[in-house]
């Protein structure tokens, strides 16, 4: 609480500062840099300043600058590192298969082909933290040039199988599969695809039209349900999610039914509010039904870094089951699964691979990573 | 968006800062850390290159190199990189000479082209526009119903073509009504990947059935490094005119927005930032860059600001804290003008870093811990706001009662709040504030503010 207190009135005082003066104000401008540069002049005119706090600035700045020097002497005397992303820049590079390839060629692993390496993997959207961690393993087993395409592979497709990625159903009971995440990434036809799919393995499905927030999100579902020849627990646009999943969940059990899909609105995982929402339906299916099976997490194949924040919220308001990886089949690669799953141990479960109801496939780390390197 | 950016470059300048000369190796360990910086806020690679290439022409430059103050120098060689990336100034909608002016969205799925087609619609009749919108997303289930309430909320037409199959015709027909009826026609397409050739080939036919005035490429702000590619293939499709960046309000770095521009050569025209439907701004390329390079995002502070409160009251207010004679009534009030200026939480991550405190954008600060404070004081009575001294143990029961909280929590916000007061009072002593004429020391504000 201190910290808000604070910040609370830091943030007041900002504010009326900032109106206070705000004849003054005008938006950056050459000028302004400008007054950057003349500021020591400035601050000896002002007579307001006061000479102490000066004075003990200037000593703090004197003290700072000895440091910074001093610092940089003994980085020079330990070593002189080449600017290699300054050598980098002028090469140009090709996918990371040719990158490989011209490895093959080279007598000893420089620092230019980790880097290149590196680069192949930040462009799969793996991410900086996944892909030194990545590259630390395989330098530390001392890969050799010919076996490095080998080894990142291996490396990668065994992180991806450290997870489960079989579905979860409950046999003679109602299994729940909760479908989350942020907004456009694909959720509601998702749902229509794993519908499709428990149908075709022969479960009884029911879905439960939990998006009461978005316009016509309910009936986008209701327009799947009817495809598959399902049946869709829905209410009036608006109404409390809450007691959609509850109603789904009772016409479940009384109908004998195998798996309630749920699908919600979409939300933003900063949302503090609207998450806790997503808490609240959670906590209603888990009451109702005696445990949710799966809380699926679906992840738009295009998301970059902002994919593993993603996770861990869904994570901790939820506790994410599985990954459903969406919108495969362009040209983006996905990578930030791996992170996922090296941090959070979140499995990637299924992977959309189209608009059609039957482009949903199960997660293969095999083919998953020759798609992500080529 | 950009924060976590902008943490790493304050990190690479402070450094610099204070230091008589900029050598090329300083401002190969600045570039350095830009590169890594942009990674992570997923700037795709090229466009990473492309920037830092254009930045370090200019930085070992023999004017920098002699400059006094080198750091300072980089700083806005970045800064001005940034905005000319991004698209200069603020770039407005074009008007067509002869009405109806025509928009056409285009973008991957679930970028949001519908909810910004009913935003821009509501943007546009708020200054006075008669707009339609047109369903030519014939393509996701109930795409054409969720327009078409949308366009309700918004208080716009609604044109669509119920039985046609083709959006072309579906436009075409949208902008036959628009002439008849509207100022502005806004074409809602599809959602379509850069590499699906029949779709792509269709949104050209939907492009040259309406010879739109405004080409705006929809990209999400938490795009990774696939925006690059897929802003190339729309390019080369469609003529784009502008990019518009949606779903700002979460938590992505944004860097999209930078490989896009960068690749496209478009400006960022608008941002979305939140699902109702006034939630969309300009876009302020010189905002966005001051809060990559940690300057904070002042400029929209300030305009908020002023809607909230008058310079009088701000100034009042504003000594009062300066002199640590503010209390927990005058708090109270600070709490509720903050609120509506939409929150504490958001105000901290527009603002500067604050000596002292670390990065005010990495303070958590939920809703419900403000309505709880504001509860405390609200139980208090006028006596003991002005002077907490005289809360004794039998008052603190009673306001806790009256608030709903625990003793406990009472006793935490009257201590804090002399902590809180006493620091700043510290604050302001350092930072020479008496009245504010130079506030420059104690408090990092970026320049311009002329604090």
């Amino acid at each position: 609480m201190n910290e808000i207190v604070l910040a609370g009135i830091v943030v007041g005082l900002l504010v009326f500062l900032l109106v206070a003066r705000s004849v003054t104000l005008k938006r950056p401008s050459d000028a302004d840099f400008e007054d950057l540069e003349e500021l020591d002049e400035e601050e000896i005119d002002d007579e307001d300043v006061d000479v102490d706090a000066e004075l003990v600035e200037l000593e703090a700045d004197l003290e700072l600058e000895e440091a910074v020097e001093q610092a940089l002497e003994e980085a020079e005397v330990e070593e002189a590192p080449p600017s290699r992303w300054a050598r980098g820049l002028a090469k140009t590079r090709g996918a990371l298969g040719n990158t490989l390839k011209a490895l093959k060629l080279r007598d000893k692993m420089d620092s230019d082909a980790w880097e290149e390496i590196e680069e192949a993997l930040i462009r799969a959207d793996v991410g900086m933290d996944a892909t030194e961690r990545v590259l630390d393993a395989l330098r530390e087993a001392k890969t050799s040039p010919e076996e490095l395409h080998d080894a990142l592979r291996a490396e990668l497709v065994s992180i991806l199988e450290m997870g489960d990625t079989e579905l979860v159903t409950r046999p003679g009971e109602v299994a729940v599969w909760l479908v989350t995440g942020v907004n456009g990434v694909g959720k509601t036809t998702s749902i229509a695809k794993l519908g499709r799919r428990l149908k075709a393995d022969g479960y009884s499905v029911v879905l439960a039209a939990g998006d009461t927030f978005r316009a016509a999100a309910i009936e986008q579902l209701g327009t799947w349900a009817t495809r598959l020849g399902v049946h869709m627990v829905k209410h009036a646009p608006g109404a409390d999610p809450g007691a959609v999943v509850f109603d789904a969940i009772e016409h479940a059990k009384a109908k004998k039914i195998d798996v309630v899909i749920v699908d919600t609105a979409g939300r933003l995982q900063t949302k503090t509010n609207l998450m806790a929402e997503l808490k609240k339906v959670h906590r209603i299916a888990d009451r109702e039904a005696g445990g949710v099976s799966e809380v699926l997490l679906v992840l738009d194949a295009t998301v970059g870094q902002n994919g593993l924040s993603q996770a861990k919220a869904f994570q901790e308001a939820v506790g994410a089951t599985g990954v459903i990886l969406t919108k495969l089949d362009g040209t983006a690669k996905g990578g930030i699964v791996i992170a996922i799953q090296e941090q959070l141990g979140i499995p990637v479960k299924a992977v959309g691979v189209g608009e059609g109801i039957e482009d949903l496939e199960n997660f293969d780390p095999q083919a998953f990573v020759t798609a992500m390197l080529e | 968006m950009f924060d976590a950016l902008g943490d790493r470059l304050d990190n690479v300048f402070k450094q610099l800062r204070g230091r008589g000369r900029l050598n090329e190796k300083d401002v190969e360990a600045a570039l350095r850390e830009i590169r890594l910086a942009l990674l992570e806020a997923d700037v795709a690679l090229p466009a990473v290159k492309t920037f830092l290439s254009h930045v370090r022409e200019k930085a070992v430059g023999e004017e920098v190199l002699k400059s006094l103050t080198p750091g300072q120098h980089v700083v806005k060689l970045v800064h001005d990189e940034l905005i000319d990336i991004l698209g200069g100034s603020l770039s407005p909608l074009k008007v067509a000479g002869k009405p109806p002016t025509v928009i056409m969205l285009a973008g991957l799925q679930g970028s949001g082209k519908t909810t910004l087609a009913a935003k821009l619609g509501a943007h546009l009749k708020k200054k006075g526009s008669r707009v339609i919108l047109v369903a030519a997303d014939l393509q996701r289930p109930a795409a054409i119903r969720q327009l078409e309430v949308l366009a309700g909320q918004a208080g716009v037409q609604f044109f669509s073509s119920p039985g046609e199959t083709d959006p072309v015709e579906v436009a075409r027909a949208g902008l036959e009504e628009g002439r008849r009826s509207a100022d502005v026609v806004i074409v809602d397409t599809a959602g379509r990947l850069g590499i699906d050739e029949e779709m792509m080939a269709q949104v050209a036919r939907v492009h040259g059935a309406v010879q739109p005035d405004e080409v705006l490429f929809v990209l999400d702000a938490m795009t990774g490094q696939d925006a690059l590619h897929s802003a190339k293939a729309f390019s080369e499709t469609l003529p784009l005119t502008g990019i518009v960046l949606t779903k700002i309000d979460g938590d992505a770095r944004g860097g999209a927005a930078l490989s896009a521009t960068t690749i496209t050569g478009v400006p960022v025209k608008f941002a979305g930032i939140g699902e109702k439907l006034q939630d969309l701004e300009p876009f302020y390329p010189d905002r966005i860059a001051s809060r990559i390079l940690g300057m904070g995002d002042v400029l929209s502070l300030i305009e908020k600001a002023e809607g909230t409160m008058s310079k009088k009251e701000a100034e009042a207010q504003a000594r009062k804290v300066m002199e640590a004679k503010f209390t927990l009534e005058d708090f109270l009030t600070q709490i509720q003008s903050v609120k509506k200026m939409g929150g504490i939480g958001d105000l901290l991550k527009m603002l500067p870093g604050i000596p002292g405190m670390g990065k005010m954008s990495d303070i958590d600060v939920q809703d419900q811990d403000v309505a709880k404070i504001e509860a405390i004081i609200r139980s208090m009575t006028p006596d003991e706001r002005n002077d907490p001294r005289i809360i004794s143990g039998s008052r603190r029961v009673r306001i806790a009662k009256g608030s709903g909280s625990q003793v406990r929590e009472v006793n935490d916000l009257i201590k804090q709040f002399d902590a809180a007061r006493k620091m700043m009072k510290q604050m302001m002593k350092f930072g020479g504030g008496g009245g504010g004429k130079k506030g420059k020391k104690g408090f990092s504000l970026p320049p311009g503010l002329g604090l």
